[in-house]
């Protein structure tokens, strides 16, 4: 032995500074290029899951508003952007992804600050991927005609787009950078828990030059989406959310000419088989339902292990997920943030609740978790049948409902007897396994030996109760466009 | 199964397998831990006290052998309170010498043997190797596995040879090499683990340092997760060595953090974990000294040897 031993190591606090980012206490609505008060007067507050203080109060736009947004769309559509020339078009979106890039850091401290997700993720995923998104989409901006050979192709007009709290700046990148790419105008509304980071890319898009009502946004609860989706004057919806909500979308928009892409919920499997190299397994386990808190459309909810690996399995993962830091989402180390809101939280609670009332046998992780703002443990809930609820039901939080399974035939019928169809992961050594399984599971991705992967040209969307339509890639162009 | 000294030897064909491309994405993920402020301090302490430092040349000499030595126990008198290195790490020639230089000090006494570097001699003179090694002072011996035979297959070959090595040790403690940049594979690399801790070594370390790749950090993450499979199936602790190729303070952070997040606390002493290197010694004291001092000082402040 050498003389000092030393034992045990923790990691100090590394907070990412937020010294830098600029926050007004109060945001108006951005109309035809203009911060403009809401004619309902009203203010709501968003404040930061992780400790519950204020950021800042946000305007609630009323039909009224949203009816001078989606004129100004439309006067912008009709008057400069269906006339600008799509390399012109290009221009402007590139520049807003360059200004993005920027200013990601500032991006990201908000993104975490407003929705409790970690400032590893927010820096590391959702601004990069966002500035991609308005990168990638600039790129087809001037070759749509080589996008979809021998269609003459137009835009729609002006399109409303809903978008949901968990990827906050991101999914308003899924939205607009299309949108614009394809020559419509848009009228866009954040979530109500987190508009921080869509206002500021309003910040961005005015820097950007972008001409006056091309890109209008909007905040406010569902009656402002409603007011969007009944509004005569919209060509297009694209929504992001619950399937509850995309049900009502879906119903309000039936008999009229407006053409609708939804993007709902998920119960997405993860199936380990015996051969899967299992360490990687288990990270694409911890990926599938922890990234973002469990808040994933596309979370790897239900997880189905091969009953011959099944112990190997729950014991690595039950000590990998110890390994987890859970708390501050500006802290650098951490791995698991905030629960979006209150409200998911008791959402979430409530389904733990149902693991406990039925006796499930669950397993949380020991981590410490901080007093105040909003927080849950990582939680597996073990061996639980089909006909559960926790195995039927979205819960869109940190809980894995896990199942066994004995043969390929077995775990493709479980998988697939579920409402939705978003998403599902296959782990496997082998490739015929993989090309067997990919080609019979229905959803709309399936990701072989990874999970949660996205890129701005691979398509995304879902089967079934999953919504339809496609964003990303060609896909995702098709959607905000006219085909002749 | 076999049986050996209580473990059920497992068939080393069944080695769990590993995914590269997932191996590298949880690697980039440890690089990602921010250690700042009293954890990097302790972390760099650490590091410094589970240093094998090593001299490993042909041109070896006592003098060379007996400053390297001197070193060791005194790594920058400037600074005092700073922990030794864990041990030295030298040919078996050289390790009388070093076992004199270093006698009271706690810092071990590390020799290389069985035909160090290639392993490319018969069992009997790597026997002899190892108990010269050992006779002269050794506390610890570093073998090479053969990997043509691993290579080729023959396991069992590997398998007994470490076995027979272990019990020339004695009392030393053995850290079994792998060569990792020889296996080329993630999936050999585990095999060799599991090979290795289930034929009894102490420790299992990646590379001689003359066959590069080295240590990277995709080879020790493998291994790690070797040695906490190991560890949950028979309850014994197994050292982890990476050697070659960590000459920066903050690579070794990067991999005292993938200890601590693969197999925990316990394995955060140089009972434990050791890192091969000549030249990491001297970052970590220059990072030890800018963050006392907040100004990096020119490396002609910290001496060679």
């Amino acid at each position: 032995m050498a003389k000092k031993q030393i034992k045990g190591w923790d990691y100090s606090p590394a907070p990412e500074s937020t010294s830098h980012i600029d926050l007004k206490k109060r945001y108006d609505l951005y109309i035809n290029g203009e911060w403009v008060k809401p004619s309902s007067k009203k203010y709501f507050k968003t404040i930061n899951p992780a400790n519950e203080e204020l950021l800042a109060e946000v305007a609630h736009a009323n039909e009224k508003d949203v009816d001078k947004a989606v004129k100004a769309a439309r006067k912008a559509y009709e008057e400069v952007w269906s006339k600008t020339s799509p390399s012109e078009r290009a221009k402007y979106i590139f520049r807003i992804a360059r200004l993005m890039q920027e200013r990601s850091r500032e991006f990201a401290v908000i993104e975490s600050l407003d929705a409790g997700k970690t400032i590893r993720e927010s820096r590391d995923v959702d601004v990069p991927l966002a500035a991609n998104h308005f990168f990638y989409n600039a790129g087809w901006a001037d070759k749509l005609e080589f996008a979809f050979p021998n269609r003459k192709v137009e835009p729609l007009g002006v399109a409303g787009q809903i978008i949901p709290w968990n990827f906050p700046l991101l999914m308003a990148a899924w939205k607009i950078a299309p949108a614009l790419a394809t020559g419509n105008t848009v009228v866009l509304k954040p979530a109500e828990t987190t508009p921080l980071t869509a206002l500021k890319l309003a910040e961005v898009i005015h820097d950007a030059g972008l001409p006056p009502g091309v890109v209008n946004i909007v905040t406010g609860y569902g009656d402002t989406g409603a007011a969007i989706v009944n509004h005569d004057d919209v060509d297009k919806i694209a929504f992001t959310g619950s399937t509850g909500v995309g049900k009502i979308i879906q119903k309000a928009v039936s008999g009229t000419n407006k053409k609708t892409t939804l993007e709902l919920g998920g119960k997405s499997a993860n199936i380990i088989m015996d051969d899967a190299p299992l360490d990687q397994a288990v990270e694409g386990i911890i990926n599938g339902i922890f990234f973002n808190q469990g808040h994933v459309c596309c979370a790897g909810s239900r997880l189905f292990v091969q009953e011959s690996v099944y112990d190997t399995v729950i014991e690595k993962l039950k000590h990998r997920m110890d390994s987890l830091i859970v708390g501050d989402p500006l802290d650098k180390n951490t791995d698991i943030g905030a629960i979006n809101s209150k409200e998911q939280l008791d959402i979430i609670n409530g389904y733990i609740k149902i693991g406990k009332d039925e006796g499930a046998e669950m397993y949380q992780s020991k981590c410490d978790i901080p007093g105040s703002g909003f927080y849950c443990r990582p939680t597996l809930v073990l061996n639980v049948a089909q006909s559960s609820k926790l195995v039927q039901e979205e819960i869109f939080g940190p809980v894995l409902a896990i199942q066994t399974f004995r043969t390929v035939d077995e775990v493709i019928q479980k998988a697939n007897n579920t409402p939705f169809g978003l998403a599902a992961g296959v782990w496997t050594d082998k490739g015929s396994r993989i090309f067997n399984l990919t080609t019979k599971l229905r959803a709309g991705v399936v990701w072989a030996n990874t999970y949660n992967k996205f890129d701005p040209s691979s398509p995304f969307g879902g089967y079934k109760e999953s919504g339809f339509g496609r964003e990303g890639g060609l896909h995702g162009l098709e959607g905000y466009l006219k085909m002749n | 199964m076999n049986k050996k000294g209580g473990l059920e030897i497992p068939d080393f064909n069944q080695s769990p397998k590993i995914d590269k491309v997932g191996v590298e994405e949880r690697v980039a993920r440890f690089q990602k831990r921010s250690i700042k402020k009293e954890s990097k301090m302790q972390g760099l302490r650490m590091a410094l006290n589970m240093i094998d430092l090593t001299t490993l040349e042909g041109k070896d000499t006592p003098g060379k052998v007996k400053q390297m030595c001197y070193k060791a126990m005194h790594l920058h008198d400037v600074h005092p309170g700073l922990p030794t290195v864990a041990a030295v790490c030298v040919y078996p020639s050289m390790v009388k010498t070093a076992a004199n230089e270093v006698k009271g000090s706690g810092v071990k006494v590390a020799s290389v043997s069985t035909a160090f570097p290639s392993g490319q001699a018969p069992l009997e003179v790597k026997l002899i190797d190892t108990k010269f090694a050992v006779d002269s002072g050794a506390d610890e011996i570093d073998m090479v596995i053969s990997r043509g035979k691993f290579l080729s297959g023959d396991y069992n070959f590997v398998f007994d040879e470490i076995a027979a090595i272990k019990e020339a040790c004695g009392k030393a403690r053995l850290k079994v090499i792998l060569e990792t940049g020889e296996l080329v594979t993630l999936d050999n690399v585990r095999r060799a683990s599991d090979i290795a801790m289930y034929a009894g070594a102490d420790f299992i370390k990646t590379s001689t340092g003359k066959i590069q790749p080295a240590a990277t950090m995709q080879v020790t993450y493998t291994m790690l997760e070797a040695i906490r499979d190991f560890h949950l199936k028979t309850g014994k602790m197994i050292g982890m060595k990476p050697a070659g190729g960590i000459s920066n303070s903050k690579l070794a952070l990067h991999n005292l953090v993938m200890v601590k997040e693969t197999l925990g606390n316990d394995w955060l002493t140089n009972e434990w974990f050791r890192f091969g290197a000549s030249s990491l010694a001297n970052d970590v004291l220059m990072q030890i000294m800018k963050t006392e001092t907040g100004i990096y000082q020119s490396k002609d402040y910290f001496s060679i040897d």
